[in-house]
Parts: C-alpha cells; structure tokens; sequence
C-alpha cells in the first residue's frame, strides 16, 4: 500500500463521514469536505500523530460561476516529520460563512483576507477580515471571473484638484483578447461542422498511398 | 514630547508612526502602521498591495507560455526558481519529462539565483544595520551572475528562460568555462564578507537574539525556507521532496540553532558556499544532448528547422498562437526558492489558458509573522527583523 492509501484508510476510519470524498490526481491527494466540517477536519488533521500536517501552506480560493455554490475554498497542508501534502477542498457560496481557520493556524489570517479581498468569501469567526491586497476604498472582487480583466476604475493624480482621483476606465484601444483556440476543433465543439468532413478518413489510413 | 507632569508622561509615550511606504529598510514599498510605547514596539499592522499588479488575474487570460514571464516579475531577485515552479507544474499535468542536460541547466541556475539572492538579503539587511561596506562588494558579484543570466538568455532579470519541457536555449561551451572560473574567486569574496560582518561587535549587536524564531513558530505561520532552517529545522525541499536532479547531488543543508537574525544570516552564507558546491557538480557532470522535450507539440522548433520543416512551421504558428492545451485537472508544485517554499497551484480545465493560477509565495508568510516576531522589541530592532526575513514586494503583493 502506498503511503497515500495507508493516509487514505487511516482518515476514512477516523473522520468517517465528516469527509466527503476524495480523489487522487498526478500524485496529489484531495479531500472534499463540507463547510461545517473543515474545522474538524483541519484539527484531525494537524493533530493527529499519523497525519502531523502541521503546516498550512496556502489557503486560497476559485471561482466557478456557474455553479451553485460558485467558490472553492482550497486549504494544502504539509507535515515536514511524514513528508506528506494533502489538499483540502470546500465548495461555498457567496453567502456561505465558511468556518475560519485562524483559531489553528496563525497563518490562516492573511490568506484569508486575500479570499476575502480577491474572491468575497466571508470567514466567520476571522479576527479581522479586511481587504488585503486591492487600494484603500477598492470595490468589487477582482478574482472573479465576472470581473473584467481591465478593471472599473484607474486612478490618475489630477494636478487641478492636486490629490490622486479615481475615474472610469477608458481605454484609447479597444481591448485585444484574441481567441486562438483552433478554429477547426472550435467549430466542431460548437456543432458548425459535422464530426467528419470529406477526406478526414485519409487521416487514419495509414501508408496507403493516395 | 514635552511632558513634564508625571501624569502627562504615561499618556505622551503611546504614539503610532506610519513606517513607509517609501522608506530605505522597506526593502520596496511596504507601509507599517506602528504602534509604539516609547521606543517599544506594540503592535505592527503591515499595509500590504503596494506593488499588486493582479499577476494571478493576468494568467487567467494567458495562454501557458504567455503566463511565463510574469513569474520572473515576482521576486524579482531570483527571477529563475520562480519559474521553475512554474514550469514543473505544467510538466507534471503534461506528462513531459526534461532531458538530463536541461534538468543540469536547471539545477545550474537555480543555484546561481540562490547566490543572488542571498547576497542581496545579506548586504541589505547589513546596510539596515549600519554596515556599508558588504554591499558594494556584494553587488559586484552579483553584477557578474547577472551578466551569466544575460548569457545564457538574453536579459539579466526577465529570464523567460525555464519553459515548460525544458530551457529555451542551450549554452556554449564558453559560458560554462566563465561560471566554473568564477566559482573559487567567489568562496574568497564570501569570507572577506563574513570578514566585515561574521565577527563585528556591531553587526552581533543588532541581530544576535533578535525576532526568534522557535519550531512551532515555524509551523504556526507557514515559514519555509531559511526561516525553518534558522531555528534548526532540517527541512529543505531539495532533500525532502527532491526535483530535477538534486538527488544526485552532494551538499549539506546547514541549519540554525537559536532562530534568530543571526542565525539566519549564518545559514545564508553557509548556503551560498554550498550552492557553489553545487554548481561545480553541475558542471563536472553536465551531460550532452538536447535541453528541451523533444515533443514538437509542447516545445517550439528551433528557427533552424522551421526554415527546412512544414510540420515544424506549423508548430511554430499554432504554439506561439493557440499554445498547447493542458489536460484537466489541478496540481500544487513547490521548489525550494531562496527565500523558502514557493509553490504553485494550477488549476486546468483543459482549454490553452489556466483557469486559475494561484502563487504561493513564501514572503507572504514570512511577512505575515512580522508583527508576531517584532512584538517587545524596539524600533530599531524592526528594520532588523524585516531585513531577515528576506521580503520582496514583488511576490508579496503578486
């Protein structure tokens, strides 16, 4: 047994339904868990003497709008005595208050405040859930994929008013975001074309000589 | 400051000072909003996002290739290892694997950007405690590992050199002769450094004991690299979780015994001696044959064979426009950088662009820790710390 199905078994006996699923993908192990749980299942995790993943790297988010709860929040844990990561993974929505992990690791409280700022993913329980990384004032979560990649706003020093303003962004161009994505597979994902067109079946005959 | 009644005192000694956003010990742009008791330092609320450029908003609408560069423009003072993590990410979810010169070119560089690196941290955070002299002897060594950089790419601090499948171009015989000729030149100029500082009452003064690190301060706040190493934690990716060719590499990891500045810079130097180690193997051993993935659907062709190809042509045109699609699925590489752990998260859902790209980036932690590690300290102690913890902006604010 791998030492990722040993981990797998041990955290399937101990945390039995508090883990929702998981999954192991280019060597890496995910485990999914509810919101109401993630508390729990850090503390097994970082606790217990098997796992000792008493480290946490990155807490980050993602953003799926499409989906019903649109974010996921991404937790990866290290533990440097079984030289082991593990990620955890919870689905939330925007009005979801996902459980803070401050209270376990210390480090918990930037990166949630960069959730927070990128993504609008609230933390209860965080001691102070400002924004992070955006400009005093800012508005909107620029992470989100409905967030345009110029932004709303630039900001200029105005040498009238003499101070910095803020304004709508204009762009003197309009802006370039080319689709190079190939026009033939594009065209038959969207159903244009039909799946063969006449001569793809030389394609496939090998060595036959036309 | 003029209280004269006793009463006065007590109240006129609590005060906050904004510390930046421009000042010379911020190593960039960095605003601390401090709150102080006399010369006592309370409470330290860092003001981060200065140099936030949305690097992980600009990969979103990158094709693979494209979203490169933007690693170099991070810590700007190792551009390569950032890269690096890059490159291993879309590797790994490509199934590519690196032909043995290239991963040597690799490891090769990587050291290099770790002498950089450290050279900058320790002359700098000299400098923040009064020794002037380290950093003009720094900065020329360094000025001759950035002409190597140039030599071997192009630029001396936007490499764009580590591609996923491998670097983009081999490097000459003479380059490498030049590199092995500046090996032992430098173990000189590192002790005439060590000289000026190792032993200095002043520089002892104003780093021995200050901001201690313990091991469960390591853990709590997500240190990596030198911060973990420092307080004698033997944890170093390299050896832990070894990439590329660090396997078969010889060298020693030196570890800290007190956690604080002092230490810190100790194993720095130590480290620099064994990057050089380091980069000697590279040389002696470096093998022949090609640098990048043979994959004509993941590496562009050289100019060379475009001219002679059709089918390299058309790789050339559809890799530098569409770029190659990335299977689904998400991975979390991590390198050993100068500064500690840098990872990266990609997310892939199969098309040519990340759908989202998260930088892990060690700084961020290490800076986090500052208000925790300046506590009861004295003001003047805070450019010390922060000068240890090795901080760059660029990756910092990402």
């Amino acid at each position: 047994m791998s030492k990722q199905q040993t981990l797998i078994a041990h955290l399937q006996s101990q945390l039995g339904d508090k883990l929702a699923n998981h999954y192991e993908s280019f060597g890496e192990l995910t485990l999914e868990v509810n919101p109401g749980h993630i508390e729990a299942v850090l503390k097994f995790l970082r606790d217990d003497s098997e796992c000792a993943f008493t480290q946490l790297i990155d807490l980050c988010g993602a953003d799926y709008p499409e989906r019903p709860l649109r974010f996921d929040v991404v937790y990866h844990l290290l533990s440097m005595t079984q030289n082991q990561r593990v990620r955890v993974k919870l689905q939330a929505g925007e009005e979801t208050q996902v459980p803070s992990a401050t209270g376990l690791f210390d480090v918990a409280d930037w990166f949630e405040r960069e959730a927070f700022d990128m993504y609008g993913i609230l933390f209860s329980g965080h001691p102070d859930l400002r924004r992070l990384l955006t400009d005093y004032g800012f508005e909107g979560h620029p992470l989100r994929k409905d967030f345009p990649l110029s932004g709303h706003v630039e900001v200029r020093y105005d040498d009238d008013a003499k101070k910095v303003i803020q304004e709508p962004v204009s762009l003197v161009q309009e802006f370039r975001d080319f689709d190079f994505e190939s026009p033939w597979e594009g065209a038959r994902a969207a159903n244009l074309i039909p799946d063969s067109l006449p001569g793809d079946e030389k394609a496939s005959k090998e060595g036959q000589e036309g | 400051m003029s209280a004269t009644t006793p009463q006065n005192t007590q109240e006129d000694r609590k005060f906050t000072i904004n510390f930046g956003p421009q000042h010379p010990a911020a190593h960039g742009v960095l605003r601390l909003v401090m709150d102080l008791d006399g010369e006592r330092v309370e409470r330290i609320d860092p003001h981060i996002g200065l140099l936030h450029r949305g690097t992980e908003k600009l990969i979103e609408h990158k094709t693979y290739l494209q979203s490169l560069p933007y690693f170099d423009r991070l810590d700007y003072v190792s551009p390569m290892n950032q890269e690096h993590a890059y490159a291993l990410a879309v590797e790994r979810m490509m199934g590519v694997t690196v032909p043995a010169r290239g991963q040597y070119i690799r490891v090769l560089y990587c050291e290099i950007g770790r002498i950089l690196n450290h050279i900058m941290n320790i002359c700098t955070q000299a400098l923040d405690v009064g020794a002037l002299t380290p950093i003009t002897w720094g900065f020329e060594e360094r000025e001759k590992l950035m002409i190597f950089y140039e030599r071997a790419c192009g630029a001396r601090l936007h490499a764009a050199y580590f591609r996923p499948g491998g670097v983009h171009q081999d490097l000459p015989q003479a380059l490498l002769n030049d590199i092995e000729a500046f090996c032992d030149p430098f173990l000189k100029v590192l002790d005439d450094i060590e000289g000026l500082l190792t032993d200095s009452r002043i520089f002892k003064q104003r780093n021995v004991d200050i901001g201690i690190v313990t091991p469960e301060d390591v853990q709590n706040w997500g240190m990596s690299g030198v911060m973990a190493r420092g307080s004698g934690l033997a944890w170093d990716l390299r050896r832990s979780q070894p990439y590329e060719v660090y396997n078969d590499m010889q060298f020693d990891v030196p570890l800290g015994k007190n956690g604080d500045c002092y230490d810190r810079y100790l194993c720095r130097v130590e480290e620099m001696r064994q990057s050089i180690r380091i980069m000697k193997q590279c040389l002696a051993n470096m093998p022949s044959g090609p640098v990048s993935s043979q994959d004509g659907k993941v590496v562009p062709p050289k100019r060379g064979e475009m001219k002679q190809s059709m089918e390299a042509l058309i790789h050339h045109f559809k890799l530098y426009t569409e770029g190659y699609h990335v299977p689904e699925g998400e991975v979390y590489s991590a390198v050993e950088a100068p500064k500690g752990e840098f990872g990266v998260y990609l997310i892939s859902d199969g098309s040519n662009k990340p759908y989202r790209c998260k930088i892990r980036a060690p700084g961020f932690a290490h800076l986090h820790a500052l208000d925790y590690l300046s506590r009861d300290h004295m003001l003047a102690d805070v450019s010390a710390i922060l000068g240890s913890l090795d901080i760059v902006f660029g990756e910092v604010d990402r």
